[in-house]
């Protein structure tokens, strides 16, 4: 197994449910404290780091990649002890019948989101969709002891590993972004051989799936002259149109749209041609929805570059990547950043 | 308190139009703080100074209400909804204008089912006989807000305009007790919370303090057949872990609960999966303020008659006051 | 009257997609360069321009954006067939059998449709299907193609402007180079306050340009110049019309984006009533402008909007009378040689003052 994988693997099985990141942050941490010179947590739990400049006064670059994950929030605790929940995060309910969770009550707590049989529903109902207030998350205690380890708000993550599949390809929750996170270190990596002028500030951020908030805070706190996002895209899949997807193992997509700076979108490609990195274009004609959409209006506006690695099954617990993606973006990301033109 | 409740809800002061309120309060209040300020949006910003952390706490003054868009030559008046209004909610109601003129809202009957209600297939009828007489008493622009006396009934209020004048009110009756701190205190009272929080932001960004509470109100999950929530009337205030536009600091909500629990004073925690609050657009400005709200459980929000239990109200106040030591 | 109407024409035939700006600030920097005191393109691609006030310091910001709805390349078929997605609010119905050019090298293509004859039923009776439409460049097959385009381009329809009937203008782009229009006469006049004329982009896209631009200047006042929606066609209840062409330029008092400030369009109201320049307020709250944008940068800054209502709004064949051009250029002037003398008091309660 490549080394890139291994820690995409060890990304993926961290929890931090969006809004209660500091769950993980500390191990985040961790993982960017091996490749920075500094590394901060905010009060908003975005973790910073940061990797000095050769030049005086050095330029700023801002490389974000948000680490929180969808999940669920308890909203009750019925006196069977059965747990009612909603999402924290755009978790599609088709999505999650008879599925592994944590509850992250007083401890850690197993469940399973229970399915009605399908010998006791009626034909009229096998046609409907099944919306999250029907569903109920079992944790196999009664209602008193459930209310003593529960409580309304307590978050919930999905359990899935992460596991490999032919192709360098990685399946399991969480690749919505850990394989951007994953991009970061492989950005890391690759400036570490390089000389660089600007100091990077690279930044797991925080509640991006809330409305990009992490972004929106790094984006103000880091005065930067050049913005990076590393997210995920639509794998190819059948079914899905063609403009909007992209192939796995066929490099990092670079994002091309009125949000995006059109100097930098132009470098970064030519870069990746000069350079024989893979890549390919996406057509962003929207505000992207990515933290690119952040950084872009952030104080006087940040010129920025989105690249997005193409993710199969997304908002599932089984999304897919392909790590000769994630370490595209990272290589062309840091070769970028090395080799910019300032003018 | 009623006294005070019942004041500042019979002020007018749709979206926009928040002046009469901040007035009320800053009559109320301005010798209990140091400072008193207006910004371009009209929030009011008022001050206890202390040396320790800088705490803002925000409640809106506007309410929900309707705007007329045209009046037509017979003198019925046209309108759209200012914030969240429910066309079928207010069929038959009673609205008033800033200048008195009062008006009842009806449909045109020839349309199909009331379910499906538009507001261009509303109006309001303040019993002009031509455009001229209604014009000489409302304009196109002018907003409204709906009409109902403030009463208090089995320790429990019913009015219009409690969301989010009892926020206020609970604010109001904070900065009278003057609660011993060395922090700051920044008593916040809003505007355009109802159109897409629009003040707060910008009163956040002029203070830029170290955290925020949004003081509104949620709904409950104790009425006949409603949306399960975990919430009831009268169970004391709630702490807000969730709503539609912030999850709150984990370190603001354990701080809350922690103040609640030391005093003990009776607490609920708040999920609610729609509609948001000032916390929302506090959260996210000037590179983030750690946010949070406590919210009075409320039945109705956003009809025309809403209820809060007085008990909540007052343990409100009381957990506010221990949140700030 | 005649110049400003041909510049405004010329604004409309030039391209400007969101994201895609700059022919048309080049033309507007020639046309103001003169005029202000300092100008530069931001970040983002706003044009900012400053011109010192004679008197009070007040801060007025005017806003106009420069970008037009389009659309943008998605995808080159096997065939040469451009796939492509709408930027900015554009109906699919409008988009059948357009002119248009592509990139910034302006190649000419067409919107194709399945002829009516070769509709099924289905087909015939219900609504266009954006995912089915193509820009045809007369490309024989992919590659030849991808020598002319690229995904990303942006697309601009191509249509030149054309007066006609009662004083009435046809562009493309009136939303909002009519603003644009007429900022830049602003800028040719002096006045006691000081203004800041930012030319913005990304308006279509979610009111990006002025964020960073409000932002930048932080002003106490800002007056957002539009084009915006009207409807007065025939079927239409009056109440449901938002404007009404030929009635003067309108302002609004509540959309989706903003509720403007009581006290300035009372007094836009009062300026237009003392020099007899005929105005209307805009009926429908849908919609938003960069007002939204601007009213909640810093601390907060008092906002208005001028609109001049346009007809068929977001297609290329927009139509507008030319007397509320006329009518919102007199009004914009007057408002802001009256600013200094009757709004004193807002440079007291600009951000946070004490009651």
């Amino acid at each position: 197994m490549n080394e890139c994988s291994e820690l995409l693997k060890k990304l993926c099985n961290l929890r931090a449910v969006t809004g209660r990141e500091n769950m993980a942050a500390e191990k985040i941490a961790e993982v960017l404290r091996n490749y920075c010179d500094e590394v901060t947590i905010d009060p908003f739990f975005n973790v910073i780091g940061l990797k000095k400049g050769q030049s005086e006064p050095p330029g700023n670059v801002l490389v974000t990649a948000h680490y929180d994950e969808i999940g669920l929030i308890v909203t009750g605790i019925e006196d069977s002890g059965f747990l009612r929940f909603a999402a924290a995060g755009g978790v599609d309910p088709k999505a999650i019948g008879a599925m592994e969770v944590i509850v992250h009550g007083k401890k850690d707590l197993f469940g399973v989101i229970g399915a009605k049989p399908p010998h006791l529903i009626s034909p009229e109902d096998k046609d409907k969709g099944i919306k999250m207030e029907e569903m109920r998350i079992d944790i196999g205690y009664d209602g008193e002891k459930a209310k003593e380890l529960v409580s309304v708000g307590d978050m919930v993550s999905f359990v899935n590993p992460a596991r490999e599949l032919m192709n360098n390809r990685l399946a399991g929750k969480s690749m919505d972004n850990r394989s951007g996170v994953a991009a970061l270190v492989e950005l890391l990596k690759e400036l570490k051989k390089l000389h660089h002028d600007d100091n990077v500030y690279v930044v797991a951020t925080v509640q991006e799936e809330l409305g990009l908030i992490g972004a929106i805070c790094a984006s103000y706190n880091i005065k930067a002259d050049l913005g990076i996002v590393f997210d995920v895209c639509h794998g190819d899949m059948p079914d899905a149109p063609g403009d909007e997807t992209f192939p796995l193992g066929k490099g990092v997509a670079v994002a091309v749209g009125p949000v995006l700076s059109k100097k930098h979108t132009r470098g970064i490609i030519k870069m990746a041609k000069d350079e024989n990195i893979p890549y390919q274009v996406d057509p962003e004609p929207g505000d992207t929805g990515t933290e690119a959409a952040a950084h872009a209006i952030a104080r006087e506006g940040i010129p920025t570059i989105l690249l997005s690695i193409p993710a199969k099954y997304m908002h599932t617990t089984v999304e897919m990547v392909s790590t000769d993606d994630v370490t595209a973006a990272g290589r062309l990301a840091a070769r970028y950043i090395a080799g910019r033109d300032k003018a | 308190m009623f006294d005070i409740i019942k004041k500042l809800a019979q002020t007018f002061g749709p979206s926009g139009n928040e002046k009469k309120v901040a007035e009320v309060i800053t009559g109320l209040i301005k010798d209990k703080v140091d400072d008193v300020k207006t910004d371009a949006l009209g929030n009011l910003i008022c001050v206890k100074k202390g040396a320790g952390k800088k705490i803002m706490l925000a409640a809106h003054m506007d309410e929900i209400g309707l705007i007329v868009s045209h009046i037509d030559e017979k003198g019925f008046l046209r309108f759209s909804n200012v914030g969240g209004v429910h066309p079928w909610g207010i069929v038959g109601k009673r609205v008033v204008f800033e200048n008195g003129t009062t008006g009842i809202v009806w449909y045109e009957e020839d349309k199909d089912d009331i379910k499906n209600l538009k507001f261009d297939k509303m109006y309001i009828d303040i019993m002009a006989k031509s455009a001229q007489e209604a014009e000489k008493v409302v304009k196109v622009g002018d907003m409204a807000v709906f009409a109902g006396d403030t009463i208090l009934q089995n320790g429990r209020v019913i009015s219009k305009a409690l969301d989010d004048r009892i926020g206020c009110a609970v604010l109001v009756q904070m900065a009278l007790n003057a609660p011993e701190t060395d922090n700051e205190i920044y008593y916040v009272f809003t505007t355009q919370e109802e159109v897409g929080l629009r003040g707060a932001r910008t009163a956040a960004y002029g203070i830029v303090p170290d955290m925020a509470l949004a003081v509104d109100v949620c709904m409950t999950g104790d009425i006949p057949n409603c949306k399960p929530m975990a919430v009831r009337m009268g169970d004391g205030p709630t702490v807000k872990i969730k709503d539609g536009s912030v999850i709150s600091h984990p370190h603001v909500k354990d701080r809350l609960m922690d103040a609640a629990e030391k005093n003990g004073i009776p607490y609920q925690l708040e999920v609610m999966q729609h509609g948001g609050t000032d916390a929302g657009s506090i959260h996210v400005t000037a590179g983030g303020i750690p946010s949070g709200g406590v919210s009075i459980p409320s039945r109705y929000v956003h009809n025309v008659a809403e209820a809060v239990d007085m008990n909540d109200v007052e343990n409100a106040v009381k957990l506010l006051e221990a949140f700030v030591k | 009257m005649k110049e400003q109407l041909e510049i405004l024409k010329k604004l409309t035939s030039l391209d400007g997609v969101s994201g895609d700006e700059g022919a048309v600030r080049d033309y507007i920097i020639s046309l103001v360069r003169d005029h202000v005191d300092d100008y530069y393109v931001d970040n983002m691609g706003n044009l900012i321009t400053y011109k010192k006030g004679s008197g009070s310091g007040l801060k007025v910001m005017l806003d106009a954006h420069m970008d037009e709805v389009g659309l943008m390349v998605t995808k080159i078929n096997s065939d040469g067939l451009l796939k492509f997605q709408t930027i900015g609010g554009i109906e699919s119905r409008v988009l059948v059998g357009k002119r248009v050019r592509v990139g910034e090298k302006g190649v000419p293509g067409v919107i194709g449709f399945k002829p009516i004859h070769l509709q099924s039923k289905n087909e015939r009776s219900g609504a266009v299907d954006k995912k089915n439409l193509t820009i045809d460049i007369g490309a024989k097959d992919k590659e030849q193609a991808e020598g002319m385009v690229e995904i990303g381009d942006r697309v601009a329809f191509e249509y030149d402007p054309v007066e006609f009937g009662d004083n009435k203008l046809m562009a493309k782009a009136l939303d909002d180079r009519v603003g644009c229009a007429v900022l830049i006469e602003l800028l040719k006049h002096d006045y006691e306050c000081d203004i800041y004329g930012c030319f913005t982009v990304q308006e279509e896209v979610g009111l990006k340009g002025a964020k960073t631009a409000a932002f930048q200047v932080n002003p106490d006042i800002a007056i957002v110049l539009e084009g915006t929606t009207c409807y007065d066609v025939p079927d239409t209840k009056e109440h449901s019309m938002s404007t009404i062409c030929g009635k003067g330029p309108a302002l609004t008092i509540m959309d989706r984006s903003v509720i403007t400030d009581r006290e300035l369009v009372t007094h836009i109201v009062k300026v237009a009533e003392k020099n007899g320049i005929p105005y209307q307020f805009k009926k429908t709250i849908s919609g938003g402008t960069n007002a939204g944008r601007i009213q909640v940068s810093g601390t907060g800054v008092k906002v208005a909007v001028i609109a001049v209502p346009c007809r068929y709004i977001h297609t290329p064949v927009s139509v507008m009378d030319i007397s509320d051009f006329e009518n919102m250029l007199k009004l914009a002037k007057k408002v802001l040689e009256s600013l200094p003398v009757s709004m004193t008091l807002y440079r007291e309660q600009g951000g946070i003052e004490n009651v």
